[in-house]
């Protein structure tokens, strides 16, 4: 075909997959390679101020935002189907996804506003640290001007298009682009955009993502911990 | 029964001259490092005054320790496992750098290169964090020194809790003491506990409380946790870190940094044994002033057989038996009763103990009232209110410290008698339940303090840990990758945070 359809299917068939592999094997090595640079690299201690409103506002919302992806893309049609039809789907997608994509944004621009305002944060940031959180913050807005232009069809049709197609790229499914093309550009480039992410993840902070779903073990553990360096020693 | 042994240390306060050595040498080997300056593993504070960070003894602030519930349970004061994860994106009870102080250097370079002035220049503050000359420097390590400061402000010390304290405020009526602070190394920490990420422990062969770097993520709960607030962000790696209690040297048998370096030699290291199952219950007496009592109730008599023979059978080395009957810290607390722990109503149990000072006695007194019983003056004719010490030391319960204090005096007027070839009266000993011996020995350790006295230290049995021959040309202490260190300006993942300004060494001209 032609060569713009190329491109599509790259962007849409073969880019997701290399995202994702980077972002489990580029998390994984450097797990394992340099955990000393594996944390969260708050700066709060720097400047408190408009942190603890922005960040939880951000944190919050965004936990929402992607628990719901997760759960609305991803659970399987019986799981859902006895409770909801697809235009119900999409709606509880649309309202609550749009009340905390809304939230999160909020939240993400304060803590842009300081990060690039705040003479001491700006000063003690990567690169990386300031890109990350500007693309987080246009995937929060492309993904809130899919809301309003999903209220103009209603019928859940695309939803489950959508739906289709993230079930199709973690199932493996091939020709899963091909159910893209005629999506508008705004879901279009919210995908890309987030696959990027995922892409660019093992190289910034977001790694302690992946912590913050650990640190629901401490919920378990006692509060005390002793180590020894005994080993047991073979004779 | 659970042995376990510690190597305690405590400070006699009444030797301390504050002249921050410990402080200084803390610094010089453990945290001259960029994200660190502003952290003092050791610091001396100059008391009464509000400490370093800013009013650290409020824990209706900052909410560090453990809180007793009505049934007993202990949760520590800034919340339980889900209030922590609750507040881990923004934790409400941190410390800003501010509280401790902004760290900065100074603009050296402008004092050699200033055109010629009609004023003389000046090398201005510049800011460590965003590199901007600071107007002026609000706040440092030791802001407080010597009482520096008005009265009105550093008399918020948390420690003037039912003392009438305007009177101090008068010139005739000041008094001062230093305040060393290092790490509690705690039975109980508070730390450990509120580490989402379990990264911080308590090593079961010598109690030495450490972050594992490498497993830290930097949710910063424990700064807030430890009620003492000894532990650190570091704001350019995003880790925490605290004392170490120098355990490279403690393993090798030497004393801390800040203990071998004590001009005053007020520092003691000696091995404590400890009941582990016993901790719980010690840490929630339900009346604050019971647990320093308590905390004495977990430690074990090395010379008991009995005590003896479950250290060997729980795997405490014999070397470590031996110095446990030879602790200078033992005798101390245990046997003299002259050493208490530092707030012990936080409930963390720690470990690092305070001999109280003594003070001149007041003017007035000595013009001709002294109030004396026994040859010996009244402890609350010292110019330290003892009730100042008791918030400090035993949770506001005077009769302990009073005790500590009596017992000094005795000692010293004991030997004071021997010195001007006076009579020695026994009874002044007796008064204070001390007999001869027990003078002597208390001189030996806390007049002549020799080294080998005061630092009983056995080795760390390193043969069990590691297999030795694996460690030839191994890399020892490092942070970051192994031996990739922390020189490497930056990795694939993200180098270190920010660089710091470098005021450039020049050459000077040959010529």
């Amino acid at each position: 075909m032609n060569a713009s359809y190329d491109l599509h299917l790259f962007l849409f068939g073969i880019y997701p997959y290399l995202c994702l592999a980077v972002l489990l094997l580029g998390s994984l090595v450097r797990f394992d390679r340099e955990p000393y640079t594996w944390k969260s690299d708050s700066s709060q201690m720097l400047r408190a101020g408009q942190l603890r409103i922005g960040s939880n506002l951000f944190h919050y919302g965004i936990l929402v935002v992607v628990i719901g992806h997760f759960l609305g893309f991803l659970a399987p049609h019986w799981a859902v189907d006895w409770a909801l039809d697809p235009a119900q789907h999409q709606l509880l997608a649309m309202v609550g996804g749009g009340i905390a994509g809304l939230v999160a944004i909020i939240g993400l621009s304060i803590l842009i506003y300081r990060r690039l305002g705040d003479p001491r944060i700006r000063r003690n940031s990567r690169k990386w640290d300031i890109s990350i959180v500007l693309m987080l913050w246009l995937q929060l807005l492309l993904g809130l001007v899919t809301v309003p232009l999903s209220a103009q069809h209603m019928d859940g049709a695309m939803f489950e298009l959508l739906t289709d197609y993230v079930k199709g790229i973690v199932t493996f499914k091939s020709g899963v682009a091909a159910l893209l093309v005629n999506v508008p550009w705004v879901y279009r480039l919210h995908i890309l955009l987030g696959f990027t992410i995922f892409l660019v993840s093992p190289f910034t902070r977001m790694v302690h993502i992946w912590s913050g779903a650990g640190v629901l073990a401490y919920l378990f553990r006692p509060y005390q911990l002793v180590r020894t360096r005994k080993r047991a020693v073979r004779a | 029964m659970k042995i376990r042994a510690q190597i305690a240390m405590v400070l006699n306060l009444d030797k301390c001259i504050g002249c921050h050595t410990c402080s200084v040498t803390c610094k010089n080997v453990w945290t001259s490092r960029k994200g660190m300056e502003y952290a003092w593993f050791n610091n001396v504070e100059t008391k009464p005054g509000i400490g370093y960070p800013k009013d650290w003894e409020n824990q209706e602030r900052w909410r560090g320790g453990w809180e007793r519930k009505p049934d007993g349970r202990l949760v520590p004061k800034q919340g339980g496992r889900f209030a922590v994860l609750a507040k881990i994106f923004a934790n409400p009870h941190l410390p800003e750098i501010d509280d401790y102080y902004e760290p900065f250097t100074f603009d050296y370079e402008n004092l050699q290169t200033a055109p010629e002035l009609p004023t003389a220049p000046v090398a201005r503050p510049i800011s460590l964090i965003s590199g901007r000359t600071m107007d002026k420097v609000e706040w440092g390590p030791n802001w407080e020194e010597i009482l520096g400061g008005e009265f009105d402000k550093r008399s918020a010390d948390y420690n003037f809790e039912a003392v009438q304290k305007d009177i101090y405020g008068q010139f005739e009526n000041t008094f001062m003491m230093y305040l060393p602070r290092l790490c509690e190394h705690c039975l109980n920490p508070t730390c450990v506990a509120s580490c989402p990420s379990g990264s911080i422990y308590k090593r079961e062969e010598d109690g030495i409380v450490l972050i594992d770097q490498d497993k830290c993520r930097g949710w910063r709960m424990c700064v807030s946790g430890c009620p003492y607030k000894k532990i650190y962000y570091n704001w350019t790696t995003g880790k925490a870190e605290k004392c170490t209690f120098c355990y490279p040297r403690i393993e090798a048998g030497m004393p801390t940094v800040c203990s071998e370096t004590c001009v005053g030699r007020i520092r003691y290291l000696g091995v404590l044994l400890y009941d582990a199952d016993r901790i719980a219950e010690a840490a929630s007496a339900e009346n604050p002033q019971d647990l320093y009592q308590a905390q004495l109730d977990v430690f074990l008599d090395p010379n008991d057989p009995e005590v003896q023979r479950q250290a060997r059978a729980d795997g405490v080395p014999e070397a470590w038996l031996e110095a446990a009957r030879r602790s200078p810290t033992y005798k101390m607390a245990v046997e003299w009763k002259i050493a208490f722990p530092l707030h012990p109503e936080y409930r963390t149990l720690p470990m690092v103990w305070y001999v109280p000072p003594l003070s001149p006695i007041q003017a007035h007194a000595n013009a001709g009232a002294i109030e004396s019983s026994g040859g010996l003056p009244d402890v609350d004719s010292l110019r330290i209110p003892v009730r100042y010490l008791a918030n400090l030391l035993t949770a506001g319960n005077e009769a302990p410290v009073v005790s500590a204090l009596k017992r000094m005096l005795a000692m010293r007027a004991w030997f004071r008698a021997r010195q001007l070839g006076e009579t020695q009266d026994a009874a002044l000993l007796e008064q204070v339940g001390l007999d001869a011996a027990t003078a002597e020995d208390m001189h030996r350790y806390l007049a002549i303090a020799n080294y080998e006295d005061r630092f009983v230290i056995p080795t760390a049995h390193r043969e069990e840990a590691e297999n030795a021959y694996a460690l030839r040309g191994g890399c020892g202490f490092s942070f970051g990758n192994g031996c990739d260190g922390v020189e490497a300006r930056s990795s694939l993942f993200g180098g270190r945070m920010g660089r710091r300004k470098v005021i450039p060494i020049r050459m000077l001209d040959e010529d």
